[in-house]
């Protein structure tokens, strides 16, 4: 990787004002960035680490019963301290990447890298969560913009991510056979207000939500209310690992599949 | 109780010890004083032409060293080809220069045309990227069919068809096989990919070149699986300097499965590097680099045809084959699609006839040579794929089809029409056993709770033999070798009794370090922890042929137990005069030299301090020492063979396949570790079942390579395979080496993979898809699904 320097701020505004410098970036869990920066395909004057800030990390539950998640969260701390309160959020955590993967990688770093077969899109999406930065709150169906695209500005720091918590919810992944990312993942959420259901992995936009999908389970939430509704394959990707109507059709097999472990 | 040392036990892996707690010294572990580093720069696009590269900006960076390109190679020796394959009309094989550094073109994506030396890798990387390369670049050649038809377009401009060679075996079966399957009762046709495969050694390769100027000599580290062939390669070919001016140190290597066979042109270029700057010069490749510069394996088209009863005999096997080669000429990758391959076609199966035809390829690719099984699992897969195909047409059970037409007991030594002459086997045996084990009869009860959870479940058989134990020099050479194919043993006694052997045999991961030790321990009654191992240094070792095509311990133990024969006999010597007995009254046993019908004995110990302290020692007549060499060239090849069976359950939703169990039968002919021939059909049978269900190499059609990196090229993982069921009882021993020896390294992934796939196929037929006759490999998710669809 070529030179450069290296910070790790202990408070929100220490780590804004160093990301204000020129060409400098924000490091969660490195997962993605740190193998770019090997292949030299990233050269950032500074690095500014959000690991080292306390307010950042941790998962607990806010007034208005959400799970609250800090932004510098590793996955791993998601799956034992959510599994309670939020045992589907949990699960999909606890399935992202292998245990050092889970140890390093954060759920900020995931969501503001927001790569189109990433878990955590799907989750955040299909609960309808809350993305706070250290300058105001997004709404999930805002933050998503496509492929590796966020609403986030330059130097934009998410603070914490807030989820409300469905009556019933379940996240079913088929693996890409190399990288285990989402081939198509498929998070489902029943809530009073009705049943989302969101995407990752399938489509050339990134995560998105299925609203068909969303308006028959909302009827009646059952893999068989989807049973006769087909997802098209126009927009989907195509790949080594999949064509754009097999992903079509594992989104549909993926929600019924999700909605049976609901 | 089973034995606890010697031949036939299970002894613990002492190699593993260090291995396991982070004690091995692999080449990239050597930090040597003074090194510098080397970063290759390699070429972007599949094919183009060299107008220019300007590495002047590069060779001012801060701590660059030196930089040489093509033109610095340009005079010196290409890496050769070590087998002349002559085509059907007599004419030699096409075989093009492959410099160290590409020269005049780049050939294949990652094909290396620059390196820069610097004190850091850092800079040495950056500087790399410095490097202005004009590279006009031309169409690429990836499809076979269509490198063959475009004559217009070349990989090698002299080269008009990217023909290598049309070989045809045996061309006299070849009227008499068409006559056959034009007149037969029935004729099964199968199209089918042998997908090719990156083999992945968890380590990469990694070389370190020393010049030494006050002698002269030359010293190259090396992840190698065949230090001597590097050396003479380098030195002979390459290089043009004295092969004992040459070492070449193979330390601990982890893993090469093939890939590590070979001399590559960066070993001569961390040399000459070392030579020009007059310090130690050290690479390590980056895992991309591997994936785009290590010889592939597999890339076959074949077309084969089964002519027969209607009662499943076998009356002939027609194949024709392309074979991808790749850009260059790897060192054995014309005999791998050839003898390696077309001599297999017969199988285990008493087929009255066969003829084989393999047009080998070039293209703007990654060279191909030999990966575990290398020819063999090729040939392997088109029979038992075929033959599955067959039965599925005309209603035939598979397990009876097999034994119907297996070669029997009675009929050994038996000649095939491909030329091989298998001196011993039991295929009935291995297959009885392996249905046994698999519990054919339950499959029925098995299939139906599969069922009951949404699943389709089919159950894949594969007969495999191969040829292995490489190889008879004499044969061979006939066959267009250009090397001898036996190995050597020293075993060293030293005076204090303990002892040495220096083999020819590489071990990186096999093993070797425990089980010739166990042979060593055995045949001398020394107890094994006074044996040592010593391997790969060829300062050290005697000349060997390394380790490949399951052969260290049918060619390499057979000379380990040839110099254990010389050392017994000398120590009879010895002990005869010590003993005041005539020589052929001496008996050696359980370590003590002894009078026939008397109590007077001295021991192996006492023996060799004689040897080294001759003071009681019939100098006139021997000489001290108690060192022995020997060479052994086998006899013929080994037949190592056995019949597998898989059963796996196919999810029709998603068209994900689960392995629920794999069951191996094998006839390894006597066994010398249990422990370590189980641990290598694990690996083997992983491997084929990667190759069957997950491993893609897939080249767009600008020859980028598209599975790259493990983010899209699918290794199999400890959760793609089960728990398997692995039996050796079946043994026919070897007739022809001293040690009734087979081999076991490649035997897992020749004869999976058709395994596998033959159960697929199996699921979904019962599951109703009867349209699905074929999916080739690998056998993915998204494949299985679409061939559902139709």
């Amino acid at each position: 990787m070529y030179a450069f320097d290296f910070e790790k701020p202990k408070t929100v505004a220490e780590a804004a004002a160093a990301l204000a410098r020129e060409d400098a970036m924000p490091l969660g869990g490195g997962q993605t960035l740190i193998p770019s920066l090997k292949q030299h395909l990233a050269a950032p004057s500074a690095l500014v680490s959000l690991t080292g800030i306390a307010e950042m990390r941790g998962v607990c539950t806010g007034d208005d019963g959400a799970l609250c998640v800090g932004g510098a969260t590793p996955h791993a701390a998601v799956a034992a301290d959510a599994a309670g309160k939020y045992p589907a959020l949990a699960a999909l955590a606890g399935n992202i990447g292998d245990p050092a993967v889970r140890n390093r990688g954060t759920i900020g770093g995931s969501l503001a890298n927001n790569d189109p077969a990433a878990d955590y899109p799907a989750a955040v999406l299909g609960s309808g969560a809350t993305i706070v930065t250290n300058n105001r709150a997004i709404a999930a169906d805002d933050f998503f913009e496509g492929l590796f695209t966020t609403a986030l500005e330059p130097g934009e720091i998410i603070v914490e991510v807030r989820f409300p918590v469905p009556e019933r919810a379940a996240y079913a992944k088929f693996q890409q056979p190399a990288s285990r990312f989402a081939l198509t993942g498929v998070f489902v959420a029943k809530t009073a207000d009705g049943v989302r259901v969101a995407v990752t992995g399938a489509s050339e936009d990134g995560v998105f939500r299925w609203a068909e999908a969303e308006e028959a389970l909302s009827e009646n939430f059952s893999a068989d209310a989807i049973a006769g509704l087909s997802v098209s394959a126009e927009g989907m990707v195509g790949d080594l690992h999949g064509t754009p109507a097999y992903r079509a059709n594992l989104v549909k097999v993926m929600t019924q599949r999700a909605v049976r472990s609901a | 109780m089973p034995k606890d040392h010697g031949i036939g036990a299970s002894v613990k892996r002492r190699e593993d010890v260090r291995f396991l707690m982070g004690l091995g010294k692999y080449t990239d572990d050597m930090a040597i004083a003074g090194q510098a580093h080397a970063v290759f720069v390699r070429s972007q696009v599949a094919h183009g032409r060299i107008n220019k590269i300007d590495a002047s900006d590069a060779a001012a960076m801060p701590g660059v060293l030196c930089v040489l390109t093509g033109e610095d190679f340009k005079d010196v020796g290409g890496n050769p080809t070590g087998w002349l394959i002559n085509s059907r009309d007599g004419t030699p094989m096409r075989e093009p220069k492959r410099p160290a550094l590409a020269h005049g073109k780049v050939r294949h994506v990652g094909d290396a045309y620059a390196v820069v030396i610097a004190e850091t890798y850092a800079q040495a990387k950056e500087a790399a990227e410095a490097i202005v390369a004009d590279i006009e670049e031309l169409p690429a050649i990836v499809d076979m069919a269509a490198a063959v038809a475009d004559t217009s377009n070349r990989v090698h401009d002299e080269i008009p068809d990217n023909l290598c060679y049309d070989w045809g075996w045996i061309e006299d079966n070849r009227a008499a096989v068409d006559e056959a399957i034009r007149n037969a009762p029935h004729v099964t046709t199968l199209e089918l990919v042998n997908n090719r495969l990156v083999p992945n050694a968890m380590e990469p390769r990694a070389s370190i070149g020393e010049y030494f100027p006050g002698t002269g000599d030359y010293k190259l580290t090396t992840t190698s699986q065949n230090p001597h062939l590097t050396r003479l390669l380098i030195a002979a070919f390459v290089m043009g300097i004295p092969e004992n001016k040459l070492t070449v140190v193979a330390p601990d290597v982890g893993g090469g499965f093939g890939s590590k066979i070979y001399h590559y042109g960066e070993e001569a270029v961390v040399l000459t590097a070392a030579r020009k700057l007059g310090r130690p010069v050290r690479w390590t490749a980056e895992r991309s680099e591997s994936f785009l510069s290590d010889a592939h394996g597999r890339d076959h088209v074949t077309k084969i045809e089964l002519a027969c009863e209607k009662d499943g005999t076998f009356i002939a096997f027609r194949t024709e084959t392309m074979a991808n080669v790749g850009a260059y000429l790897s060192n054995f990758a014309t005999v791998t699609p050839t003898f390696l391959h077309g001599t297999l076609m017969a199988g285990p199966y008493k087929v009255p006839n066969v003829y084989v035809n393999v047009k080998t390829v070039f293209t703007n690719t990654a060279p191909v040579d030999a990966y575990r099984g290398a020819g063999r699992p090729e040939a392997t897969y088109s029979l038992e794929r075929v033959i599955d195909k067959m039965c599925r047409e005309l209603g035939l059970d598979p397990f009876e089809v097999r034994r119907k037409n297996f070669i029997t007991t009675d009929m050994f030594p038996y000649t095939t029409p491909v030329g091989l002459a298998y001196d011993t086997g039991d295929y009935h045996a291995t297959l009885d056993k392996a249905m046994e084990m698999a519990d054919v009869a339950g499959f029925e009860a098995r299939r139906a709770a599969s069922a009951a959870k949404g699943k389709l479940r089919g159950m894949g058989l594969s007969t495999w033999i191969e040829a292995c134990g490489i190889a008879p020099s004499h044969l061979v050479g006939i066959l267009g070798s250009r090397v001898g194919l036996y190995d050597a043993a020293t075993v060293r006694v030293n005076a204090t009794g303990n002892i040495s052997v220096m083999t020819g045999a590489h071990s990186h991961g096999q093993g070797h370090e425990t089980v010739f030790a166990q042979i060593v321990a055995d045949k001398l009654g020394v107890p094994e922890s006074s044996v040592e191992i010593v391997h790969g240094d060829t300062s050290k070792i005697p000349f060997g042929m390394g380790s490949y095509g399951s052969r260290s311990l049918a060619v390499c133990g057979s000379a380990v137990t040839k110099a254990i024969d010389k050392i017994v006999a000398k120590g009879k010597k010895i002990a005869a005069h010590m003993l005041e007995a005539a020589e052929e009254d001496i008996a050696f046993e359980n370590g003590s030299f002894t009078v026939a019908g008397t109590d007077k004995a001295k021991s192996f110990g006492e023996i060799a301090f004689s040897a080294y302290v001759p003071h009681n020692y019939p100098l006139e007549t021997l000489e001290p020492g108690l060192e022995e060499t020997a060479f052994y060239d086998p006899a013929n090849f080994t037949y190592p063979a056995g019949a597998y069976i898989c059963e796996v359950e196919v999810d029709a939703e998603t068209g994900k396949v689960d392995v629920a169990a794999f069951h191996c039968a094998d006839d390894f002919g006597n066994i010398m570790n249990p422990m370590v021939v189980e641990g290598q059909v694990h690996g083997g049978v992983g491997q084929g079942i990667g190759q069957a269900l997950c491993e893609n190499t897939v080249y767009d059609e600008n020859g980028q390579l598209l599975s790259g990196s493990y983010m899209d090229y699918a290794m199999p993982r400890a959760d793609d395979v089960p728990f398997y069921n692995v039996d050796y009882s079946c043994q026919t021993p070897c007739t022809h080496n001293p040690l009734g020896a087979k081999g076991c390294g490649e035997a897992g992934a020749i004869g999976s993979p058709p395994a596998v796939v033959n159960a697929v196929i199996d699921a979904l037929q019962r599951g109703g898809h009867t349209h699905v006759t074929h999916i080739d490999m690998p056998v993915s998710p998204a494949r299985v699904w679409a061939a559902i669809q139709g």
